[in-house]
């Protein structure tokens, strides 16, 4: 324990800030970028583990449990999401034979 | 020493990150990840988060991603032709991430003191500790979490059922 006491003053928890804020931007930047709807949906599951890490780095450096828990729910949610999602992706795919996102464009007009 | 640990971890897992967005198959695209996921398992545990970490790697490396794999398989997805969207579309896309990365670190720059830093023992990471808070403060949303479960369950195999009299 005392060695992990060492270890949080070795990281500053601006590290954890700055390291969140780039994983968020390139999971925005991959959601942005491609068109494949299983690489979108990864981003997004990218976009959801930079919260967590910044969470569980708040609530260890304030020494505070309710960030963890916030985690887990997180988790709990964002599994229940994949396996919705990923059943209407194979839907999509079983209807429109492609995984292009742009070939969802009717809500468009 | 630790830091070191922490650059490293930082390191492969940013451009694992950027592997995951500019890699041409989807089955590569979800190794990366995963790479991605376990690096941020390395966080969890430098946080003395070791419950954490190990949910994490149970949960993303050994039920999401297992997951995609299998829709990727199902799918049969290495063999469909990748499209890409236009020049102009992808490179407006790494512009606009580029901006928010640059908005998202200029306006948390000023906040010099985020954090204190001076914990002494980090305890919160521990099991004992977050027992005791899921099953006695977040008792409520932690059993709802569990209907959620069967709902999303439910709603999975009614939406991936190849449902015929609709076709017909």
């Amino acid at each position: 324990m005392d060695n992990l006491a060492q270890t949080m003053q070795g990281i500053p928890l601006e590290y954890y800030l700055w390291l969140s804020v780039i994983l968020f931007s390139i999971g925005v930047m991959g959601v942005l970028l491609r068109r494949n709807i299983i690489i979108v949906f990864m981003c997004i599951e990218l976009m959801l583990n930079s919260v967590n890490l910044l969470l569980a780095a708040f609530g260890a450096y304030r020494d505070d449990t309710n960030g963890q828990v916030f985690v887990f729910f997180v988790m709990a949610v964002s599994a229940a999401e994949v396996a919705v999602g990923l059943a209407i992706l194979v839907m999509i795919y079983r209807n429109t034979k492609s995984v292009d996102i742009d070939e969802l464009s009717k809500l468009k007009w | 020493m630790t830091v070191n640990i922490f650059y490293a971890l930082s390191v492969v897992a940013v451009l694992s990150a950027l592997m995951v967005v500019f890699t041409k198959k989807p089955v590569n695209s979800v190794l990366f990840l995963i790479v991605t996921l376990f690096c941020i398992a390395g966080h969890y545990i430098l946080l003395n988060a070791q419950f954490l970490a190990a949910v994490h790697v149970i949960v993303y490396a050994g039920a999401i991603m297992v997951l995609f794999l299998y829709v990727i398989m199902m799918l049969n997805l290495t063999e469909v032709l990748q499209v890409n969207k236009p020049d102009l579309l992808r490179i407006a896309a790494v512009v606009s991430g580029g901006i928010l990365l640059i908005v998202l670190v200029g306006s948390l720059k000023g906040l010099d003191t985020v954090a204190s830093g001076g914990v002494d023992s980090t305890q919160s990471g521990l099991i004992e500790r977050l027992g005791y808070m899921l099953y006695r403060d977040y008792l409520l949303p932690f059993e709802l979490s569990s209907i959620l479960f069967l709902t999303a369950m439910v709603g999975a195999v009614m939406i991936a059922k190849s449902d015929e009299k609709i076709i017909n």
